[in-house]
């Protein structure tokens, strides 16, 4: 499991610009240029009709829908027919001709709205070596609309085998636009899926014949959905599971995972998600919607990057913790109830592979000046942000990160170039720099007092987003800081308790890998000793005087999520009724949080984010002081206040965790 | 006995067999094409002597390699020209050039001739360890007339099977532990008072047949004080009746295949049983490790094969009261024989099926354009139930393998025919040379019957893209099977060092397990430092209901490894651990011997090694056969 933490695995190299040879030629020369990439082993992709075939012809599929006639009483053909109408919903439709076409508008809208798209050869060449020996699945992280085909477009550039891609239904029913995308390869995927037996049967098998024949990359975000807030979601395992079961089984050699890291210096939809985690509905994905986007268009996005991470071997990361002859006894078609040992391998690969993408994300300074920003929250100095930014630019270069910051130009200079590229949020006046508010709808001044939280929220939470970006460099080092600061004794083994507790609290909040509290401990206790905030000695953990300032500021880092679930915890242990539905729940606490700031009274306008609101509830389910019950079909939430009071205490440094209650870790 | 007609009848089938076989054996210049025996392939060494009955001596080293595989006369080298020929006159490949050979090897291990790794030039006695003797036992086995020797050359003979690192150690003249004397019992008695002895006198017994064991179950235990006494059945080699009405023979279990089969030959009949070392292999080793025959689909396998087993075990004599073809006696007793591994006692006398020697033989192959297609055929046939008496598939590189030792053709026109053959495949039939596949066949029994079945499995061949491809090349395959093990010894001449193993697995994952397996060798190798890509290759060669025998061969170019012999153990193991996370079983039919023994308990539950460990108990308390296989 080794290769699944940071630092074993190779740097990603030098980026280059691929718009600029782009800029030179034309968009049809490009569209129509030959394309002949070196498939696995030498097989040619097969055909989604061939795909089709094989997937309903699978022994699998056929005991399934038998299975599913005989409780159902009807007839097997009925299931079966039901079953190929899945599938054609599902299957993509890979054309090189709808690529070409997609090519040449891709080439002509990323050349209007980015300066640059930076990619890693090095990572390509690397990805291209792994295509040809093994099954490869491409695991990027997603963060806007515009990365679902960027993969593909460069994958053709460099004159790769196109991936097919995971999509969510959503996307296809934009009309035209679903056709156009399952021809360049989607294949679509319903939202909720619960309990449907066919439908998971299908999918899975269709997935699992993809890998298994290698016939094309398969593309998915393991992280589910789209990130709002641009941190690392903690990954969906169901999709994870498939792609890897044919290695389990051993009908492939090993499977090449690519974690893939996606950034962009100015995100295309930035306004809507704020807006979205504020309450205020998600458009629906339509084609009059992307349409009106054009005007989005024509603005500066400033540089998006690719980063293509060493692929893991899946053999190697199985070596000594899959014993693969579990499924000598019970034929391989036959649906079984993964092991434990199976689960929590997926698990950790799935955990592991969000954590290398994080690695490899290449973060702007905008994200650096943006953390500052939140923290002053009544604006500060140019001087002094620059000041802050070139310090803090150390830290993150110190903890490893990977940093795009223009070499040959002056820190001056990268500020206003990144204040001018992020204009709607950020303003200078003098030589103060602070946080703007989102124009009204309509243009005018607002006069409710409530639309202008709103407005400074949407601002701070867009601020914040960009901010996120940035937050997996810091969390561990800053978990550690936290749980100093909240432990009275200096011994380690008393931190590190404290630390597991606050792990555990935020686990939905930040991406750590099961099982391996020990080792983040660990790496957030050597980073802090490493920029020489902290040393280590017999079992003790002694801040150092000059780093203060350091650990001072990895603490405020943290600070609004910690403010933010005290806040929740508040509601529930004060306000909140013992029962409540989940459809409730939000409206409830953001009301609630609204009469705070209207009183002056909350500390934190992050506390504003639904995203950070739903996370809290879900710690607290996994910690046992909220109870789920299904009602119908609603869930119904029971509240355990003593028990929210008591890890509210805890989380204030007021009592000591009980170690042994947080074992999950 | 049967009447005189019968009996006349008999004699004449013998004597036309032998006819043929004579004609066969001298080279076969205008013989009749259509009747080729199975028997071609291997050796014939004494042929013209039907009167001795034996081809093995107690002293081996009379006719015998004592660091490589079979006759001393028979071996493969590299002539001055460079080319390959074939030393001897035992093999139909005896005495011929092989002129693509050289380019193969070359090419298929990036060996070069002129960088050798010559073997030590012969036993030096010296260097044996004086052996450790109970000298009551020897003075009492004196009293037997029983002959029995201690000499250095004898005992070396028998501290080894053909594992890769039982041959190479010799090479380099190292012995190890060798028994520290060898008897030869010439009969059941004889044995008696051996286990006897033994069992007074607290030795230790391993019983040796053949010397062919590939799973170190020879090898002496190091930590074994007692002195060791190498029980050499190979004198007890008579057949000691034929039962025509039930058609069974009592054989003595120290004969060898060759022998058995062509004495009952001469009578009409034969056994059918044919595992590839039949050559030298014994019908007690055979019995003791669960044998498995290259016909098994007509004759079966060598438990299908026993009617009744007498052994000589420390507890005494076990056998059956009766010879009736099938009991409900509890669990079978002779099942706790077969396999035994010569732990439990030695195996003396068996009764054994016996068939009418078959009319008719015929060879056959067929290519395929993938090894997918040609398992995808090889399953259908064993649907159908319908395999001939062999049908093997060969894998893309043992097919090239294959073309490599093909003699040098006699005619203009034999390669003319050749080249338009490789055009009609290649070009238009679309098979891609790097894919295609080859399955060999052999047929036996009545002729109309041998032609109808024939056409039955090409026919069922040519709906999975399969085309009918010769006798010829089918033959070249059986070839391949004797004279492998000869290969070996040329390759480790050159720094190339192989082995083979095996396996059975469920047709569903005959093609995972080969394609993981193989990938697996490469992989290891290059892991290990090795060089150049190994040779990683197999071929199915049985077909059962429910599954199918996968071989393995693998060997690589071992120039400037420090430590070769660590190298390919350890690719060894991590195959093997391959084959099993792969759903394959731990031996087909080379046994377990001390080579695989750590994982015997994985592979039958710790309650099955129990089970096994308490009837060792039982038969064997003061572990007087002491070689610690298996358990």
């Amino acid at each position: 499991m080794e290769t699944l933490c940071t630092e074993k695995t190779p740097e990603p190299g030098v980026f280059s610009d691929m718009l600029e040879e782009r800029r030179r030629t034309s968009d049809l020369s490009y569209a129509l240029k030959s394309y002949s990439p070196q498939p696995y082993k030498g097989h040619p992709p097969s055909s989604a009709r061939a795909l089709h075939q094989a997937v309903m012809d699978s022994q699998y599929l056929r005991y399934i829908t038998q299975e599913i006639a005989t409780e159902s009483r009807e007839p097997v053909e009925v299931i079966r027919e039901e079953a190929s109408g899945i599938l054609e919903e599902m299957s993509h439709n890979l054309q090189l001709s709808v690529i070409r076409l997609l090519g040449y508008t891709l080439n002509k809208v990323f050349k209007s709205v980015f300066r640059r798209i930076l990619v890693n050869e090095d990572g390509l060449n690397r990805l291209q070596q792994a295509i040809q020996e093994h099954p490869v699945i491409l695991m990027p992280n997603h963060r806007s609309y515009v990365d679902f085909l960027v993969l593909s477009y460069i994958l053709f550039t460099y004159d790769l085998p196109l991936p097919v891609i995971a999509a969510g239904i959503p996307l296809m029913g934009m009309k035209l636009i679903g056709e156009l995308l399952r021809r360049s390869g989607a294949f679509f995927i319903r939202r909720t899926i619960g309990a449907d037996k066919l439908y998971w049967a299908v999918l899975s098998e269709y997935v699992r014949t993809i890998v298994r024949t290698g016939s094309a990359p398969v593309e998915f975000y393991v992280e589910g959905l789209r990130s709002r807030t641009l941190k690392s979601l903690n990954p969906k395992l169901g999709m994870m599971h498939m792609v890897l079961e044919p290695f389990f089984k051993g009908e492939v050699y090993d499977i090449s995972l690519v974690p893939i890291s996606v950034s962009y210096d100015r995100l295309l939809e930035e306004s809507l998600l704020a807006h979205e985690l504020l309450g205020v509905p998600k458009p629906k994905e339509t084609t009059m919607g992307l349409l009106k986007a054009r005007k989005v268009l024509e603005d500066d996005y400033g540089s998006m990057h690719v980063c293509f991470g060493q692929p893991i071997s899946v053999r190697e990361l199985a070596k000594g913790r899959i014993t693969r002859s579990q499924y000598n006894l019970v034929p391989r078609d036959l649906p079984q109830k993964p092991s434990e040992e199976i689960q929590a391998f997926v698990s950790v690969v799935a955990h592991g592979m969000v954590r290398l993408q994080e690695r490899d994300t290449v973060l702007s300074p905008w994200s650096l000046m943006a953390l500052i920003l939140l923290q002053n929250p009544e604006g500060l100095a140019l001087v002094t942000l620059t000041q802050r930014t070139a310090w803090l630019r150390g830290l993150v270069l110190k903890f490893g990160a990977h940093l795009d910051w223009p070499a040959q130009v002056s820190d001056e200079e990268v500020m206003s170039s990144s204040m001018s590229l992020h204009r709607s949020m950020v303003g200078c006046e003098g030589a103060r720099v602070f946080l703007l508010e989102a124009p009204a709808p309509g243009g005018e001044a607002s006069v409710s007092p409530e639309a202008a939280v709103f407005r400074r929220a949407a601002v701070v939470l867009m601020c914040a987003s960009y901010r996120n970006q940035v937050l997996h460099v810091f969390v561990r080092p800053a978990l550690v800081a936290v749980a100093m600061a909240t432990t009275p004794s200096t011994r380690k083994e008393d931190v590190f308790t404290n630390f597991k507790f606050l792990q555990e609290l935020f686990s939905n909040e930040f991406v750590f890998v099961p099982g391996m509290a020990a080792q983040d401990f660990e790496e957030g206790c050597l980073l802090l000793v490493k920029c020489e905030a902290l040393q280590t000695s017999d079992q003790q953990l002694v801040r150092t005087e000059h780093g203060a300032d350091t650990t001072s500021c990895l603490q405020a880092i943290l600070q609004p999520f910690l403010q933010t679930y005290q806040v929740v915890f508040n509601y529930l242990t004060k306000d909140s009724a013992l029962v409540f539905t989940e459809r409730q729940y939000i409206p409830a606490v953001r009301s609630y949080c609204l009469k705070l700031t209207l009183a002056g009274e909350l500390p934190t306008c992050e506390a504003l984010s639904s995203d950070t609101q739903k996370n809290v509830l879900n710690a607290l389910l996994r910690m046992n002081a909220v109870t789920k019950t299904k009602v119908g079909d609603q869930s119904e939430f029971r509240v355990n206040k003593a028990a929210i009071q008591r890890i509210g205490d805890i989380l204030a440094g007021r009592i000591p965790p009980q170690s042994a209650a947080f074992s999950r870790l | 006995m049967a009447s005189n007609g019968k009996s006349s009848e008999r004699q004449r089938i013998a004597q036309q067999r032998l006819r043929i076989i004579a004609g066969h054996l001298r080279k076969q210049e205008e013989a009749d094409h259509i009747e080729i025996a199975a028997q071609e392939c291997k050796a014939e060494s004494s042929r013209t002597d039907t009167a001795k009955p034996n081809s093995v001596p107690k002293r081996r080293q009379e006719i015998m390699k004592w660091n490589g595989w079979g006759y001393s006369d028979s071996k493969f080298l590299f002539n001055k020209k460079g080319q390959a020929e074939f030393t001897g006159k035992r093999y139909r490949l005896s005495g011929l050039i092989l002129p693509s050979l050289k380019e193969w090897f070359e090419g298929t291990f990036g060996a070069n001739l002129q960088h050798k790794s010559p073997a030590a030039a012969a036993l030096n006695a010296g260097a044996v360890p004086p052996p450790n003797l109970s000298e009551s036992f020897v003075e009492e086995l004196k009293a037997t007339d029983i002959p029995f020797s201690h000499d250095a050359e004898d005992r070396v003979f028998r501290s080894h099977g053909h594992c890769l690192h039982e041959i190479f150690g010799l090479r380099e003249g190292q012995y190890g532990r060798c028994p520290d004397m060898v008897v030869w019992p010439n009969c059941h008695i004889d044995v008696v008072k051996i286990v006897e002895l033994a069992c007074k006198h607290n030795v230790c017994l391993m019983p040796y047949g053949g010397g062919t064991s590939v799973s170190s179950a020879l090898e002496c235990p190091p930590e074994e004080t007692r002195s060791i006494v190498s029980l050499d059945t190979s004198q007890m080699n008579q057949i000691l009746w034929i039962d025509e009405k039930n058609l069974t023979a009592h054989v003595e279990a120290g004969i060898i295949g060759q022998d058995l089969e062509r004495l009952l030959n001469e009578s009409g009949y034969c056994t059918g049983h044919e595992p590839d070392s039949m050559e030298f292999s014994s019908l007690g080793g055979w019995v003791a490790t669960r044998a498995s025959g290259m016909k098994k689909n007509i004759y079966g396998n060598i438990e299908d094969l026993v009617v009744h087993i007498k052994m000589v075990t420390p507890r005494g004599v076990i056998e059956k009261s009766c010879q009736g073809p099938r009991m409900s006696t509890g669990p079978d007793v002779h099942h706790f024989i077969l396999g035994s591994e010569g732990t439990l006692g030695v195996v003396t006398e068996v009764t054994m099926k016996i068939r009418p020697v078959p009319e008719y033989q015929k060879y056959g192959s067929v290519v395929f354009p993938n090894f997918q297609q040609g398992v995808a055929c090889l399953r259908e046939v064993a649907k159908q139930r319908c395999a001939p008496a062999s049908i093997r598939l060969m894998d893309n590189e043992q097919f090239q393998f294959g073309h490599a030792l093909k003699p040098q053709v006699s005619s203009m026109f034999t390669s003319f025919l050749d080249g338009l053959k490789k055009f009609y495949i290649t070009k238009f039939k679309g098979f891609d040379p790097q894919q295609l596949c080859v399955a060999t066949l052999l047929f036996e029994g009545d002729r109309e019957k041998v032609l109808q079945h024939e056409k039955q499995v090409y026919d069922i061949a040519a709906k999975f893209g399969g085309l009918a491809a010769g006798e010829d090349n089918g033959q070249r395959g059986y070839m391949l099977t004797f004279v492998i093990a000869y290969l070996r010894d040329l390759g480790m001449d050159y720094y190339v060092m192989g082995e083979s193993f095996e396996t059975s697995v469920p047709w569903d994952r005959v093609l995972d397990l080969c394609r993981n397996v193989k990938e697996r060798i490469v992989r290891e190798c290059k892991e290990k430092g090795v060089q150049f890509p190994p040779l990683s290759t197999c071929r199915v060669t049985q077909t059962y209901d429910s599954g199918a025998c996968v071989y393995f061969y693998f060997a690589f170019n071992y120039r400037g490894l420090s430590d070769p012999l660590n190298v390919y153990l350890q690719v060894e193991h991590a195959a093997r651990e391959e084959i099993l996370a792969n759903g394959g079983s731990l031996s087909h039919h080379h046994g377990v011997g001390k080579l695989r023994k750590e994982w015997m308990q994985d592979a039958v539950s710790s309650v099955g090694l129990g089970m096994l460990k308490s009837v060792k108990e039982y038969v064997d308390p003061d572990n007087i056969f002491g070689n610690r296989n298996l358990l």
